[in-house]
């Protein structure tokens, strides 16, 4: 038996006197495409920020493919495997289209730190930087700066700098936060296309985001996990109507 | 898909121009003013260039830049002193090299702390270092030399070919070509990976992290390598002026290569180089007719920071832009418009600063400007001072206004033919 | 034993001076973002307004005077340039009070010359304050102390007692939630940035006289100041008062000290004959680096400072 893509061991974490997170256990297997929900404020950003390190953990442990990561710096989860987006466009600003893409593939490449390297001539890395491009669809926008492009293109980029370096576990805050209907549409095709082959981590408000490409669903309710299934059975699970869908139905 | 050529047609016009404007200079006077004027902006271009791998490519502002090129150019001046005296046969030539691998070994050494923060903090470290520096440098009379400074003899023995670096023109070339080199190595630089890397963190150090880099790291390794250059720079001044002074790794210095740096424009790589040019002639020319000069400076460098802050590098670019879409002739009209109270206010400022300063100094508050004399002794001058100000300011700000829009609508011209 | 009372007490003047400036650096430091690097600029205006002033009217009008002039003046700087210079960033504000700074040393070169003036510290005040074994402490350090704690009484009960304090100390932590509860945040930013110039004018107003004015004082002292704020903790005022008291007393100790490491290898029965330069660096000596090896260690050890809440 593999050890799962991701595993959380009784993970906490307080801000002061605040617990934010209270022992959540987790197990996401290889390739699975899961979402946590839970209404606002139910932790679900923070625990994305522990699991990338982002913040230190209070207490617990984090697993990435069976090692312990709990301890080690974003950089170094990263360079094991685990990429994230962020909720709030998180790219360079005054790089181009082309470069931020680049610019996150460098590191899997083996580029490293080197600066006896001509850029323009790592023609992998170009390549692969074309790629991911293309399948973002932002082909037209390449070298465009990253600051000007409009807020839908800016998600599209914020997902292909996360998925540029080849990450097999990819964490993504709310892909579809802001977007219209037909955007919406988009971005779950394109999740859908580039997530091919990789574990899926997401935090999700729109359920029909959520009920449409998760595997599986977590519920995050004050820090704590209620409840975890398939969509089938999170749908029918009384708790998490209670707790969760209750409240969103009367939106609906 | 091919990677592109190194050398494209219009790089090596580009380069070969810069090459050959650097080597025909000296030919258009015979001077030692205009020799020695080259020489200065050579060494402050890589100086300038250095200054800004760090904060145009890093985004890190130093104020204890000076200390990788004094510590540079003193390292420089021992290894020339200990030529001279036969204990290494290091060739004159290659004395550059020993500042800036000084520079290097103490990029390494100060930049393992400067380089733990960023932003705001690193600039209040980098000053901190600095100051403790230079203190430090004159408690060591033997390094530093103390309040008189280091000196020693370039010429050493017969030299190659008649080469002696005896006359400033020979001199001026190994500037010249060290400068030219640099230049280069720096351009290059920034087109490699960790150049890339540098700028991804100075847009965004926390998404850098998320990419798999290291921030520190990257940060360790600029400061490093500009310290390198720096060094370089250094090294090139020991050489130039045979003597060096703890002044050179001083809070001034790091001051005066900002300033090249911002007002010349940091968001370009040629910005530095327009800014070590348009400071060093101003220094050299400015500074012989007004004692207040500094402040002359001081002036310059706010109202690029407020008005200009892409410097003079980012003004050339959008203009060049506009005269290439055709519509820079209709901004003409506006900016003479302009000029009338930008001349007010200045001739204002400076009426006021130079004959305070001869109250200050002489005691007589008399100045002849073509033909006129002002005196600051009598009321009149005031009123008129003051009036020509506040006139000239009242103006500024009406065609401001002016001046902004013609400019939005050549812009919009321009996106317009772009699309 | 006479040696360390009267250096205690000099050293907890001259740190009571420090806090007087870096006080006023921490609060718009924190507040703002903005690292003034034209605070000392203000100090040393402090101290020219005042030989001016005192020339013409007398010491203790100079007192109040200098300082609300100075005030107002970083006001109109905050109101004006800063504030505009806000619009492109961090880099670019602090670039600006960086040229600021500049600028201040050339105007006092102009107006008031190269070389230091003539401030004196008032009659009523010279002279000897009390006698300790031999060792005399004059009144005007007395006087300096005085000033510095009321100064710190009257800052305190300012930030705890009164409206605007309490906006103020919420600014520090939370400028966006300030914000966001309906403050005219920019007014309380000119506002405190006024009140950390006053109150840097005022420690040039005292320090001047007792001290030397000149035009080097600005550049002297500034540096000194940021080691202040980065050893106490960025955005801790207790923090910047610790740094500023550790870092006059050690200072003043060191100064007072002739012994270096040649010294300690005799007391121990070590003759040093041919030693290093460094062996012979005697503590008078270090005491100029001392601020900046402190920063160092610091930095190295606890990046946050002694009492720092934010890493930025």
């Amino acid at each position: 038996m593999t050890a799962p893509a991701l595993r959380l061991v009784d993970v906490s974490k307080s801000f002061g006197r605040t617990e934010i997170v209270r022992d959540v256990n987790l197990e996401v297997s290889r390739g699975e495409r899961h979402a946590i929900i839970g209404p606002n404020g139910a932790g679900k950003s923070t625990l994305f920020n522990l699991i990338s390190a982002r913040f230190p953990v209070s207490s617990g442990r984090i697993e990435l493919n069976g090692d312990d990561i709990t301890s080690l710096r974003a950089f170094e989860i990263n360079r094991r495997g685990l990429s994230r987006s962020f909720q709030i466009t998180n790219i360079f600003h005054n790089l181009t289209v082309f470069d931020n893409v680049r610019c996150a593939l460098l590191w899997s490449l083996g580029y490293r730190y080197s600066f006896w390297r001509r850029l323009s001539a790592l023609a992998d890395a170009g390549e692969r930087a074309d790629e991911v491009i293309q399948r973002i669809g932002l082909r037209r926008r390449r070298d465009t700066l990253a600051s000007t492009l409009s807020y839908a293109e800016q998600r599209a980029l914020e997902i292909g700098v996360t998925l540029a370096g080849g990450a097999d576990v990819v964490l993504l805050d709310e892909p579809t936060a802001g977007m219209s209907r037909s955007e919406t549409e988009e971005a779950v095709a394109l999740i859908r296309r580039v997530s091919e082959g990789k574990t899926l981590v997401m935090v999700e408000h729109d359920m029909g985001v959520v009920f449409g490409l998760a595997d599986r669903i977590s519920v995050l309710v004050y820090g704590r996990i209620i409840a975890t299934g398939t969509p089938a059975e999170i749908r029918a699970n009384p708790a998490v109507q209670e707790a969760y869908l209750g409240t969103s139905r009367a939106h609906a | 898909m091919k990677p592109p050529p190194l050398l494209t047609a219009r790089r090596l016009l580009m380069w070969g121009g810069y090459l050959a404007l650097i080597l025909l200079a000296p030919l258009l006077s015979r001077s030692g003013y205009w020799l020695s004027l080259l020489s200065q902006v050579a060494i402050m271009t890589v100086f300038a260039l250095s200054f800004n791998m760090l904060l145009g490519q890093t985004g890190l502002l130093s104020f204890g830049h000076a200390v990788y090129y004094g510590l540079g150019a003193m390292i420089t001046m021992h290894a020339l002193i200990a030529v001279n005296q036969q204990v290494v046969p290091i060739p004159v030539t290659l004395l550059p090299l020993v500042g800036g691998l000084g520079g290097l070994v103490f990029g390494v050494l100060l930049g393992y702390v400067t380089t733990r923060r960023a932003g705001t903090t690193f600039a209040m470290i980098s000053l901190g270092i600095g100051e403790m520096v230079a203190a430090s440098s004159l408690m060591f009379p033997a390094f530093s030399g103390g309040e008189g400074g280091l000196s020693s003899n370039r010429v050493i023995g017969k030299g190659w070919f008649g080469i002696t670096y005896g006359p400033q023109i020979q001199i001026y070339y190994l500037i010249a070509l060290w400068g030219f080199a640099c230049v280069v190595a720096m351009y290059a630089l920034a087109h490699t990976p960790l150049g890339r890397i540098a700028n991804a963190v100075r847009d965004n150090p926390e998404r850098a992290e998320f990419i798999g880099y290291n921030p520190q790291v990257v940060r360790f390794l600029m400061v490093v390598l500009a310290g390198f250059f720096a060094g370089v720079a250094g090294g090139l001044t020991a050489l130039n002026y045979e003597i060096v002074t703890s002044e050179s790794l001083h809070a001034y210095t790091s001051g005066l290569v900002i300033m090249m740096a911002f007002v010349g424009g940091v968001g370009y790589f040629f910005g530095p180089i327009l800014g070590a040019l348009l400071i060093t002639v101003l220094q050299m020319a400015v500074s012989s007719l007004t004692a207040a000069w500094l402040f002359y400076f001081g002036l310059l460098f706010l109202v690029v920071v407020l008005y200009a802050p892409g410097g003079v590098a980012s003004v050339v670019v959008e203009h060049r832009r506009l005269w290439h879409a055709g519509v820079l002739g209709r901004l003409a009209p506006a900016y003479l418009l302009a000029a009338l109270p930008v001349l007010l206010v200045g001739a204002g400022v400076v009426a006021v600063v130079e004959t305070v300063y001869r109250l200050m100094k002489e005691d007589s508050a008399r100045l002849r400007v073509l033909g006129f004399t002002l005196d600051a002794s009598r009321g009149l001058f005031w009123v008129a001072v003051v009036a020509a100000i506040a006139l000239g300011m009242l103006l500024l700000r009406k065609v401001a206004r002016t001046v902004s829009d013609e400019r939005h609508r050549a812009y919009a011209t321009l996106r317009q033919e772009r699309t | 034993m006479e040696f360390a009372l009267i250096s205690l007490l000099n050293g907890v003047t001259y740190g009571l001076l420090l806090f007087m400036l870096s006080s006023g650096l921490t609060l718009i430091f924190s507040m703002m973002g903005i690292l003034n690097f034209a605070h000392a600029s203000f100090y040393m205006l402090g101290a020219y307004f005042a030989y001016q002033i005192s020339a013409k009217i007398g010491f203790w009008p100079a007192l109040l005077i200098s300082p609300v002039l100075v005030g107002i003046l970083g006001a109109v700087i905050e109101r004006y340039g800063i504030r505009k210079a806000h619009r492109y960033g961090h880099v670019a504000e602090l670039l600006f009070t960086f040229g600021l700074a500049f600028l201040a040393i050339e105007v006092v070169q102009l107006v008031w010359g190269k070389a230091a003036v003539d401030y004196r510290i008032p009659a009523s005040l010279s002279g000897t304050w009390f006698t300790l074994f031999s060792s005399s402490f004059p009144v005007y350090k007395g006087f300096m102390m005085a000033v510095s704690v009321g100064m710190l009484v009257g800052l305190y009960a300012l930030l705890t007692f009164t409206r605007i304090g309490l906006i103020v100390q919420a600014a520090l932590s939370r400028p966006d939630m300030v914000q966001a509860l309906g403050h005219d945040v920019p007014r309380i930013f000119t506002l405190v940035f006024g009140g950390g110039s006053a109150l840097a004018a005022i420690a040039g107003v005292i320090g001047g006289n007792a001290f030397v004015t000149e035009p080097a004082m600005a550049d002297a002292l500034g540096p000194i100041v940021f080691v202040v704020v980065v050893v106490g903790g960025l955005g801790s005022l207790a923090g910047a008062f610790i740094a500023s008291l550790l870092i006059g007393i050690l200072q003043t100790f060191m100064v007072g000290t002739n012994y270096s490491l040649i010294d300690f290898a005799r007391s121990v029965g070590i003759q040093l004959h041919s030693a290093p330069a460094l062996a012979r660096l005697s503590l008078t000596q270090l005491a100029a680096i001392m601020p900046y090896m402190l920063m160092v260690a610091i930095l190295i050890f606890r990046p946050r400072g002694i009492m720092g809440a934010r890493e930025t």
